[in-house]
């Protein structure tokens, strides 16, 4: 297995395992998510960006890396954690390992971890911010102070992401040539998205966080969607602006944190959960149907419901577990949002027919 | 909710291959959620061995055969508004069936809870089936059902060989099969339509080769659905799932591929209407998303035991309350309490489950596996690598092996071989194939098992063996996102314990590991039994288990669960953990027993009679002192340690004799020997079964009547739970035995005879706790057989039969309660009550059905009544075995019975039978003026007694063997067409007076039912 690498964790916590992906340090807030499939869909997914992802499911890697199951152009995971690694992947569609794929995005990974107990130690003391160190000299005691300057939630993280996927260029277009458009602010968005609307004939118009909302309308879209992406929704004040304006003129629709950002435009809240939902297999409610159906979530901020009174926004979902907001809607306008992922990938499709819904209120019109 | 008051339960009867304890565990899982839900509840079931038969589990217990009779007189008795069906497997979902399509549930205004019968219908009827899921759009293989061999070959020839034989409603793929010839399809469809309950076959394209995946799914009647697990087959289709290692999640299927599966699961299921759980087999392309859907079963099953243990989703408690209208939003997750039911478990380890097969039992038994099932059992385990799990795995399974030691098959031309036809042996020697220079891909190539797999096998070859760090991780259902409030452990290595044991008073109690011939759901019931009664005195008890089909290893039955192999290792880690007061091993059967000594050696506190005492009996010098000294009679005897020893012994005593090897489990190797060749064959095959360790030779009393005793024993006092007479001929097993509570034709003297021989021998050994004696009585004599300190077989039955709860009670003693403190007293029923067995000999082809010393059943039901006769008639037909109303008695008795036997066939006569005899009977007959039909023995020529029976001639046999006029290998031919043609076979005249009576009052319909709260109210 050869030498050995450490986490080291913001209260003073380390563990010792063993390198795999890129040999480089990184600081980032340690999360973990207990889907038991996926890991390729989670680490290429934007909104782990500054992101240590922890795999609950022990042994990773099983399947291999392939070249259809990527939610983002590139590994946006700062770093990865895992138990078992499997560097002898069986898949007929594998085409490297994850140990592989890591090194060539220059990605570091920690194997031999144990992350029940460290996933147990975040249930209880809530997310914090880790490092992968190589070197074994490191001096820990500064490691911690070098952690606790690193600010998570108050940093605009969809910044990051748009310099890198718009540095040459404005919009990206899918599904040219689609009948209904849409205008997609891109904060971070999962691929996956995309493809379920250019699926159901939308032409998607993929365009910077921070373009305005009279350049938006200009396009004159049949509806708006506020994407996924990294961080604290509160913290992208460009887009919360753009939503603001855009609010009773276009259908709007948002996942995850551009559902943060419309509730926030309409004068709700967000806040941060103590570890945030993170997996294949959360239950969500509908309070109108009384139906339950499973999600795929990854989220470290939510919406507020009792800051919803008066913001036109009513609940209509609820996760099982905590009873946080999982979907909200305007009572009088054409806009609704998940916090969910009805995208899935990775996780179940129950909630796919949320893209036929949005289909139906782009074809319907603002009315 | 709906408005359901009372409802009744059907269980599925005795273990047989295919149903085992699992169906046990998921019955009283459902009358603990009835009862929760305040729900009156009512269980059929003909099994004792089992909890949910136990008086209190449910507000009425019936002890009954559960045919549409018995089950309709107790719907009459007990109006019941709600049936449920899907939780006593394939016997009472077919019962529910039949209820259903005969008007009885809809005349006595009975709904069937949870899955409908429609549902039950499209999944069982190959044809219906294919057609929803094309109606669905979900894919399906070229099949087509038909009702004869002709159009199986026909369209067999459409579709090319090979093809898979799949018969309509049988249970475990009873009947099926996999063809590649004409021929071979000839025979198998053959067995299929005649074994179908509606004659109908699917016959369908084979894709062996393919990955083998299930999924458990649940949906409420507001349809909402969930899927609990998904679980991946080791071995490629083509073998039975519950042949095949399993392991749970799915391992080498990427996030599409699952939800894929998933997705088509919850569409299957809903187009079925299913209410409940139910379990869906999918074939998987390894090369592309293609797929199939193998099968569904709309029910609970081994898979959902297995997948309910493996998550920690109890999927039998939920299907009962959706049953009863419930939502799953509305149902709280009982493992988090916090949560709802209404999520996916997520799993943070990996489950490894591996069949335990019985071939060691069958000597010329095909070991092949297919698509029918042949294991009697299963272990599971948990880790976190699968290395570690499927390790662990191989301990728990309890055949002396602690991972790949080598089978020292080394040739690399029979290696192949090996590896091309899967036994229960395949997977040891793929090592032995790696061993021996094969590439992971030649062994793919030939196994079609994934590579994934085999790399890891490969793995653990190359790993050097460290000594570990181990610790102990919970299972949660949520991958540690929640606080998890029920303390249910695996180890691990690792050094982040989550236990946390406590200062209290604890004792550990060590399970049975899986089900096998001999060591059979009995034991879990003492375990449980055991755990209750400590719970009761305010006694911490931590159970350790492997076996995912049990009640022992729910999550609520112990204070905490520790799932692990029940060896030396594991139970020292657990130990050390833990820090028990005590640990009992009498109730978890010879693998916790043979534990004792050695946790002893190691500074255990055992509690109860002491491993050197639990020793005392199987040491026959010793044992022989303690008989002598009492006083007490055993048949001549002595030991050999060679074939000469063996020879001048039973010259000493004369033949026939009875050997076996010392220390044996369920009558291992035991064989009653009649001449020398017969000696000298045995000696070599005995001492390569057990090596170094000498044969024990008894006289063997012919023509005595066996009896067994359970007792329990507080050091100063015994209380004797009951003495079961055997209606059996002597020298078969008592496992294998008919026998009867209370003894029917013991005089009062003898019986007490065997009580103070039973008091005297439980002091002088120094038993505190249960003990299991074994006597025979011949001409007034009583002798011992044998002695086992322990929990036995019969422990339920005869806790059943009489309304003492002697597990409980030796519970209590052992942590020093007294037998006088407790109160019981040893009364004797006024009802009687019979067990009846059954075998697996049409489930394991090429098996030897001979019955004798060494034990073959895999289960037992129960009889109960107010006199023999209809005790014994139940009894039987529990065990699928109808006495007949009309038809030809066949008689052959030894010369000691013939007094008797002209009484016995003239009344026989009387009811309407002809009478057939062979040789000798059948002049005594003559002459005594019972005209019969004479009948060919074996070895005189065709037609023959055993062609008779086989061609339906004979209804009833009436056989009580001795050397002379049907020697034992006639004896054993009959007795094995009878099994196949289920004829009643008796060989006993006690026996056969019984079946007379039973016969008689079958025909008057006098049969009553009561429940067991009913008996003992008596």
């Amino acid at each position: 297995m050869g030498d050995k690498i450490r986490l080291v964790l913001e209260d003073g916590t380390v563990y010792e395992g063993y390198p795999f992906g890129a040999r480089k340090d990184i600081v980032a807030e340690v999360v973990f998510n207990t889907a038991m499939t996926g890991y390729q869909e989670s680490i290429t997914d934007p909104s782990y960006h500054r992101q240590i992802l922890t795999q609950t499911y022990p042994i990773i890697g099983n399947y291999g890396i392939n070249k259809e199951s990527f939610e983002g152009s590139k590994i946006w995971a700062s770093g990865m954690i895992v138990h078992s690694l499997c560097n002898v992947p069986s898949h007929y569609r594998s085409t490297k390992t994850l140990d592989e794929f890591l090194k060539e995005h220059n990605v570091p990974g920690i194997h031999g971890i144990d992350t029940r107990a460290l996933a147990i130690k975040i249930r209880n003391k809530g997310t914090m911010i880790g490092k992968i160190v190589q070197d074994s000299k490191a001096d820990i005691k500064k490691i911690i102070e070098e952690l606790k300057s690193f600010d998570y939630a108050n940093t605009d993280l969809v910044k990051d992401y748009a310099e890198i996927e718009y540095k040459n260029k404005k919009e990206i277009i899918h599904g040219k040539g689609n009948k209904l458009k849409l205008v997609m602010i891109d904060c971070g968005v999962k691929l996956s998205i995309v493809r379920e609307m250019v699926k159901r004939n939308i032409e998607v118009t993929r365009v910077h966080p921070a373009t305005s909302a009279e350049k938006i309308l200009a396009m004159k879209p049949d509806g708006v969607h506020i994407s996924n992406g990294p961080g604290n929704p509160e913290m992208i004040s460009y887009a919360l602006k753009t939503a603001k304006e855009l609010i009773g003129k276009v259908p709007m629709h948002a996942i995850c944190l551009g559902h943060g950002i419309i509730a926030s435009a309409c004068g709700g809240k967000n806040f941060k959960l103590k570890f945030g939902h993170r997996g294949g297999n959360h239950a969500v409610k509908n309070l109108k149907t009384g139906k339950v159906f499973v999600t795929s979530q990854n989220h470290s901020f939510c919406v507020d419901a009792d800051s919803l009174k008066g913001t036109g926004l009513k609940v209509t979902e609820i996760d099982c577990n905590d009873q946080t907001v999982e979907a909200i809607e305007y009572e009088s306008l054409p806009i609704f949002s998940t916090q969910y992922h009805p995208e899935a990938r990775p996780g179940p499709y129950d909630k796919l027919d949320k893209f036929d819904r949005l289909v139906k209120m782009m074809e319907e019109g603002n009315k | 909710m709906k408005d359901i008051k009372k409802v009744l339960l059907i269980g599925s009867g005795p273990i047989i291959i295919g149903q085992a304890a699992e169906f046990d565990y998921s019955g009283s899982q459902a009358l603990k959620a009835l009862k929760e839900e305040g729900v009156k509840t009512v269980l059929i079931n003909s099994n004792p061995a089992t909890i949910q038969t136990d008086s209190d589990m449910a507000d009425s217990v019936y002890i009954e055969p559960l045919t549409l009779d018995f089950v309709e007189k107790v719907i009459e008795k007990e109006k019941p508004d709600g049936i449920l069906s899907s939780l006593g497997g394939q016997t009472a979902l077919n019962i529910v069936s039949e209820l259903g399509e005969k008007g009885i549930l809809e005349k006595h205004n009975v709904t069937v809870l949870g899955t409908p019968v429609s549902a039950i219908h499209a999944c069982e009827d190959r044809d219906a089936f294919k057609q929803l899921l094309i109606k669905i759009g979900e894919p399906v293989l070229d099949s087509k059902a038909v009702n004869t061999v002709e159009d199986a070959k026909a369209y067999a020839s459409e579709i090319g060989y090979p093809v898979v034989v799949r018969p309509a409603y049988t249970l475990g793929g009873s009947g099926g099969g996999i063809a590649h010839t004409t021929s071979e399809l000839g025979k198998i469809a053959k067995k299929g339509i005649t074994l179908s309950r509606i004659s109908q076959v699917l016959i369908e394209k084979c894709v062996s080769g393919w990955k083998e995946v299930e999924y458990e799914v649940m949906r409420d009647s507001e349809d909402n659905c969930i899927t609990i697990c998904n679980m991946e087959n080791f071995d490629p289709m083509g073998i039975h799932t519950g042949e095949s290692i399993v392991v749970a999640p799915s391992q080498t299927l990427s996030d599409d591929d699952y939800q894929m599966l998933r997705t088509a699961s919850i569409k299957i299921i809903r187009a079925l209407g299913v209410e409940g759980g139910c379990n869906i087999q999918y074939g998987l392309d390894p090369k592309s998303k293609k797929y199939t859907i193998i099968e569904v079963n709309p029910r609970v099953s081994r898979s959902s035991a297995l997948a309910s243990k493996a998550t920690g989703y109890p999927i039998a408690l939920i299907t009962t309350k959706i049953a009863i209208g419930k939502t799953l939003a509305e149902i709280p997750n009982p493992i988090t309490q916090d949560t709802s039911a209404s999520f996916e478990p997520a799993l943070d380890y990996i489950v490894v489950k591996i069949p335990r097969w019985p071939f060691e039992k069958f000597r010329f038994a095909s070991c092949e596996l297919g698509t029918e099932m042949r294991s009697t059992g299963e272990v599971m385990s948990i880790g976190r690598t699968f290395e570690e799990a499927l390790i662990k795995a191989i301990c728990s399974l309890d055949v002396k092996r602690k991972g790949f030691e080598t089978t020292g098959e080394k040739n690399p031309k029979r290696l192949k071989r090996l590896l091309r036809t899967p036994t229960h042996k395949r997977l040891f020697y793929i090592a032995d194939a790696f061993r021996n220079g094969f590439t992971l891909e030649e062994i793919h190539e030939i196994t079609q098992i994934d590579r994934w797999f085999l790399e890891k096998i490969q793995n653990i070859l190359n790993s050097k063996q460290e000594k570990q760090n181990v610790c102990f991780k919970m299972v949660d259902t949520c991958a540690a996102e929640f606080e998890a409030k029920t303390p249910y452990y695996y180890s691990t290595e690792g050094t982040e314990t989550e236990t946390t044991p406590t200062d209290k008073k604890k004792v550990l109690i060590l399970g049975a590991g899986p089900i096998r011939i001999g060591q059979g759901i009995e034991f879990d019931y003492c375990t449980v039994h055991a755990v209750w009664a400590l719970r009761e005195e305010g006694v911490e008890t931590i159970i350790l288990n492997n076996n995912p089909e049990t009640v022992s290893t729910d999550y609520d039955t112990a204070d905490k669960l520790y799932f692990e192999p029940v060896d030396f290792e594991h139970v020292m880690n657990v130990i050390r953990e833990e820090k028990p007061t005590g640990v009992i091993t009498q109730f978890g059967g010879q693998t916790a027993v043979n534990l004792s000594l050695p946790l002893k050696k190691a500074g255990v506190n055992i509690i109860g009679t002491s491993p050197e005492n639990m020793d005392l009996s199987e040491d026959r010098d010793k044992f022989t002192k303690i008989l002598n000294k009492l006083k007490i009679p055993q048949a001549e005897n002595g030991i050999a340690h060679n074939l000469e020893d063996a020879k001048k012994i039973t010259e000493k005593l004369g033949y026939p004799v009875l050997v076996r090897p010392s220390y044996v489990l369920g009558g291992r190797a035991m064989e009653i020997i009649h001449e020398e060749g017969q000696l000298e064959s045995y000696i070599r095959e005995a001492v390569s079964v057990s090596e170094n360790q000498p044969i024990l030779i008894d006289k063997f009393l012919q023509n005595a009547i066996e009896v067994d005793v359970d007792c329990v024993c507080d050091g100063k006092e015994v209380l004797i739970g009951g003495i079961m007479e055997h209606i059996e001929e002597a020298g078969i097993h008592s496992g294998d035995s008919s026998c009867v509570v209370p003894p029917q034709t013991l005089s009062s003297q003898v019986i007490e005879k065997i009580k103070e021989y039973t008091r005297k021998l439980a002091i002088e050994m120094g038993v505190i706790g249960l003990m299991n004696m074994q006597y025979a009585v011949k001409d007034d004599v009583v002798y011992v057989l044998e002695s086992n300190p322990r929990s036995s077989r019969t422990v339920p039955f005869i806790s059943k039969a009489t309304n003492i709860p002697i597990a409980k009670l030796t519970a209590k003693t052992l942590i020093g309660k007294t037998l006088k403190e407790l109160g019981y007293t040893e009364e004797m029923p006024k009802h009687v009550s019979v067990k009846s067995v059954v075998f697996p000999f049409n489930k394991i082809p090429g098996s030897d059905s001979r019955l004798g010393p060494e034990m073959k059943s895999t289960g037992e039901s129960m009889g109960i009544a107010d006199n023999f006769a209809e005790a014994f008639y139940k009894a039987q037909l529990g065990a699928g075995i109808q006495l007949p109303d009309s038809g030809r008695v066949f008689f052959a008795v030894r010369d000691q019975d013939k007094d008797q036997i002209s009484d016995i066939a003239r009344s026989f006569k009387e009811l309407g039978f002809a009478i057939a005899a062979v040789g000798r009977t059948s002049k005594i007959l003559r002459v005594d003026g019972v005209k019969n039909r004479k009948i060919l023995k074996c070895s005189q020529g065709y037609p023959n007694i055993v062609d008779m029976i086989n061609n339906e001639g004979i209804q009833l046999v009436i056989n009580t063997p001795t050397r002379g006029e049907v020697a034992s290998k006639d004896g054993y031919k009959i007795r094995r067409a009878c099994i196949s043609k289920k004829v009643p076979c008796i060989t006993t005249l006690a026996g056969a007076k019984v079946a007379l009576e039973a016969i008689k009052r079958n025909r008057e319909n006098t049969f009553g039912i009561k429940s067991l709260k009913e008996y003992y109210a008596e």
